[in-house]
């Protein structure tokens, strides 16, 4: 992890008719920084991660990544999506295509690359979530946790500077819950810029560099994960915490 | 059976139906390439195209098909000269054909549009996470799944059409419907017989095709 910035949040407004969803919201995220995003439901931690790629387009403040200010849209916002990998709570692969073309579309589609080489970079991909042996499956045919891992290696075709997961695990029966993160986890390891929404507190504990605490649409607080489980300053985290921690 | 086994007659029978399976042909063809980017222009981005699309869907679909017929025989050909072929029958053929496919194509669109709305938003957006541009989430993503949720309506359209086709007889094409007519001027002792084989030779081309269009709205279907 180094101090240069590559996603950069200053003064973020959203609404959704008069919901102020995106209150203000300044955060910065450094490359290979590791930040997860917690808060209740409706804090509005879902929809800052979409406006990192222009998913949800917001109405002021600024939003760069890497140096340049996210493009309004057209073939430059296209192309900086292509360099920012998105993992959805419901998978969202293609359920017309293969596993393998779910993973190879991308890379051919959007970058033009030879079709043999990104058929060995998907298979190696798909190996390395642990799905290469169902390649020529469709996704129905694969259980959810196969299907998240599947979207992570389709993302990572991409060769992303940065991995966002809205809430990557909410989708997912309780066993499939630590395939997924275990990939994650390794992700950050190697040194992955990535942006999570989560409610996994265990995967905030041992794999963030950051956690940021939001609610009603404010980034209330940010610590490093030690601190904020152990003390959280805000009485909203506070709150939150005892709610979750208790059971 | 006996106007039938008459030769001149046998070939207004058959080709009055060759030209009804070619008129089909030919704007199942246009009606589908036109449907969809209607349907694409309905669901773009862009004011203009979108109000272009909806504009067609409400002007085609509500005008009666003989209309539209007559105004391509009398509006295009005789009032403003246009030609599509030097031979006089050929060009009441694709007058024919570009009148079907104007109106069909509005049902076609609907039909697309329908299926685009059963394709979760999910899958745009993911196509759109990993660079796609508006383009290609249409034509890669989105129109494939639409498309295969909408076989089994299409195949109604197409049989509409099929049907549809007889209409062209009314700017002076030999099609089936105007064969039967002249069988019937001709043979008036025989109107039941020529009445039952015409109708007999649609439906025994026609139900296997809407069960073909059901087998394949099966196969083809996306599961999720």
């Amino acid at each position: 992890m180094s101090d240069e910035a590559l996603i950069v949040l200053e003064n973020v407004n959203k609404w959704f008719g008069p919901l102020h969803v995106l209150n203000d919201v300044s955060l910065s995220v450094a490359r290979g920084e590791v930040v997860v995003v917690i808060g209740p439901s409706g804090s509005g931690k879902s929809t800052l991660c979409r406006s990192i790629n222009r998913l949800e387009p917001i109405n002021s403040g600024t939003i760069t990544f890497d140096g340049k200010p996210l493009p309004a849209e057209g073939k430059a916002l296209a192309r900086l999506r292509s360099e920012v990998g998105m993992v959805f709570q419901s998978f969202n692969l293609f359920a017309h295509k293969t596993i393998l073309q779910n993973v190879m579309l991308g890379p051919i589609k959007v970058r033009k690359e030879k079709s043999v080489e990104v058929r060995e970079r998907a298979m190696s991909l798909l190996d390395r979530v642990g799905i290469g042996n169902q390649a020529e499956k469709y996704p129905a045919q694969l259980s959810g946790g196969q299907q998240q891992r599947v979207a992570i290696a389709r993302a990572l075709a991409m060769q992303p500077k940065a991995l966002l997961f809205d809430e990557p695990t909410s989708a997912l029966d309780p066993e499939m819950v630590g395939e997924v993160l275990d990939v994650m986890t390794s992700l950050a390891r190697e040194g992955m810029t990535m942006v999570v929404v989560t409610h996994e507190m265990g995967f905030a504990r041992h794999a963030a560099n950051r956690v940021v605490f939001m609610a009603d649409g404010q980034l209330v607080e940010q610590a490093a994960p030690a601190e904020f489980f152990a003390n959280p300053k805000s009485d909203r985290a506070k709150d939150f915490l005892s709610k979750i921690l208790t059971h | 059976m006996d106007v039938f086994s008459d030769s001149y007659n046998l070939d207004v029978y058959v080709t009055g139906f060759l030209w009804i399976l070619k008129l089909t042909a030919s704007a199942t063809v246009c009606a589908v390439v036109l449907g969809v980017l209607l349907a694409a222009m309905r669901v773009s981005p862009v004011p203009v195209l979108r109000g272009f699309g909806t504009a067609w869907v409400n002007i085609f679909r509500n005008t009666p098909l003989t209309l539209i017929i007559f105004f391509c025989y009398f509006g295009l050909y005789s009032t403003l000269g246009v030609t599509l072929s030097d031979d006089l029958e050929l060009n009441n053929y694709w007058l024919g054909v570009l009148g079907l496919s104007i109106y069909t194509a509005a049902f076609v669109c609907e039909a697309i549009r329908s299926g685009i709305n059963t394709v979760p938003a999910g899958q745009a957006e993911a196509a759109r996470a990993i660079g796609m541009t508006f383009r290609q989430t249409l034509s890669l993503i989105v129109l494939p799944q639409a498309g295969r949720a909408v076989v089994a309506p299409l195949g109604s359209i197409l049989i509409a059409l099929c049907k549809n086709a007889t209409i062209v007889g009314t700017i002076g094409l030999m099609e089936s419907s105007n064969a039967m007519k002249e069988l019937i001027n001709s043979n008036g002792n025989a109107v039941f017989t020529i009445f039952f084989v015409f109708a007999g030779t649609f439906a025994v081309v026609l139900i296997p095709t809407g069960y073909g269009f059901g087998w394949l709205a099966n196969r083809l279907a996306v599961k999720r």
